[in-house]
């Protein structure tokens, strides 16, 4: 390749940084309260929930994320096509067709995956505050709701921050496999200059686009965990 | 007046019988030590008292205010939430391992309840916090945070953070057990000055010596009854039962 090539190839991955951060934003905003729900009904007491929440996070973090997106992608028009007439009824409002689509499907596949994930930290982050808080929190009158979001809470998310962290960097490298699905992104932008240049060369630049994202996050996240360094 | 009643009390954690059948009352300004072996229930008759705890039978009236209504096939049926409420902000419970609120700082432990739970003033709240740091021995402490104070400065914070709510009646659980010996004696000192203004107080402790000083009425528990109670002097100095004087004479030495 050309230095001009290397350039042309350059603004283009650019122009596509934009829908990969579609999906790392989408995916962020929308899994992390999820998996917050998922964690406080994990902690119902009657069973049968707890199991299904179980076998839910079972699932998504049992299987590969590629394949989540594919079976979400796909599935929806299978359905459409071939089952029972109330699923097809619930499945009428969805256009397959519309440009929206794609990437609905696709954030719909990171959100559960990814709020799985967010849901275990979350409720190791909860389990890990000693009963003591609750106690306190009870004798001085705080009801349930304020205990949980003026003692609880704050405690979990200095808590969770670490491995919190570690799933959001991950994410970004995970944007790439929405082009499973033909989802114009950097990743598949890059394997497509790559057959058209016979180079290596856009594909090191995609990296290099990773790279500078998870190095901004890093900072980011970093001085997140040192602002909540306040106390022990 | 009583601002405690416990009658018949019993607590069971499946078969196992923790506390069985113990009744006995607190008078307004009195102060009642617990003493007895560990394992012996007194926590868990304090925590029982304090909500912590479901009890398994008996009731438990504080200033007037049934805890429990009734008993169904033998389940206790307690008071609506409201009057469940009223009766713990009657209360003040300390810990033995303090359990102060770690991101919150000195003056927020103390005022953060007052605040959102009796919904005082921040204003208000702040000055009553102060004063009690005040009285504590520690007024230069208000914007620092738990984890750098010393455990018995920790105690103190927990102390004020519960009279900040002006509560008819303080209960302490084993408030030195978690201290260093040296530490021990600001707890106590503190404790006596309670004391001294009349606050109405349970004091689950092993120091032997405070609890003859500081109390008017001993507590002497084992295997989850109450063996003897009486004062001090009675309790202590001259144990009728033979396990009371069993137990003091591992103190004498």
């Amino acid at each position: 390749m050309t230095w001009n090539q290397i350039l042309q190839s350059t603004q283009v991955l650019l122009s596509y940084l934009l829908p990969t951060l579609k999906v790392f934003f989408y995916t962020l905003v929308f899994s992390m309260p999820l998996g917050v729900v998922v964690a406080v009904i994990k902690k119902i007491r009657f069973k049968p929930i707890a199991w299904l929440t179980n076998i839910y996070i079972l699932i998504m973090r049992g299987t590969p994320l590629m394949l989540q997106i594919i079976a979400v992608y796909y599935a929806i028009p299978m359905l459409k096509l071939n089952s029972s007439p109330w699923i097809q009824n619930l499945l009428s409002g969805i256009d397959v067709r519309s440009d929206t689509y794609q990437f609905s499907a696709l954030i719909l596949a990171f959100i559960i995956n990814y709020a799985a994930y967010f849901a275990e930290i979350f409720r190791g982050g909860i389990e890990s505050i000693p009963i003591g808080q609750y106690e306190a929190a009870s004798s001085l009158g705080y009801t349930k709701a304020q205990t949980f979001f003026r003692i609880i809470l704050p405690q979990v998310i200095k808590r969770i921050v670490p491995a919190s962290s570690n799933e959001i960097i991950t994410l970004v490298k995970d944007t790439a496999l929405a082009s499973v699905v033909a989802y114009p992104e950097i990743f598949r932008i890059a394997k497509e200059q790559m057959n058209f240049y016979s180079s290596l060369v856009p594909l090191f630049v995609a990296g290099l686009f990773y790279f500078i994202m998870n190095a901004v996050l890093t900072v980011a996240l970093g001085r997140l965990e040192k602002a909540l360094d306040y106390y022990r | 007046m009583k601002v405690l009643e416990v009658n018949n009390l019993s607590k069971s954690f499946g078969t196992l019988e923790v506390i069985k059948d113990i009744s006995f009352d607190v008078e307004k300004g009195e102060v009642v030590s617990v003493i007895g072996p560990s394992g012996s229930g007194k926590s868990t008759l304090l925590r029982c008292i304090n909500q912590l705890e479901r009890v398994s039978g008996g009731t438990i009236t504080i200033c007037g205010l049934d805890m429990i209504q009734s008993y169904e096939k033998g389940k206790p049926v307690y008071a609506d939430n409201k009057t469940l409420r009223d009766i713990k902000l009657k209360m003040g419970l300390i810990f033995q391992n303090f359990n102060l609120f770690p991101h919150y700082s000195v003056l927020r432990n103390i005022t953060d309840a007052q605040i959102h739970v009796l919904k005082r003033s921040k204003e208000k709240a702040e000055a009553v916090a102060m004063e009690l740091l005040k009285q504590m021995g520690l007024p230069e402490k208000a914007d620092a945070y738990p984890y750098q104070l010393s455990g018995g400065q920790q105690q103190r914070v927990s102390i004020a953070r519960a009279l900040a709510l002006d509560p008819e009646i303080l209960f302490f659980d084993e408030p030195t057990s978690a201290l260093d010996p040296e530490l021990t004696g600001e707890i106590l000192k503190v404790i006596r000055q309670l004391a001294a203004k009349s606050m109405t107080m349970v004091i689950v402790t092993h120091e032997m010596a405070f609890a003859r000083d500081v109390a008017d009425k001993v507590i002497f528990m084992d295997q989850g009854v109450i063996i003897e109670q009486g004062t001090p002097e009675q309790v202590i100095n001259n144990p009728s039962s033979e396990r009371t004087k069993m137990f003091l004479s591992r103190f004498e030495e």
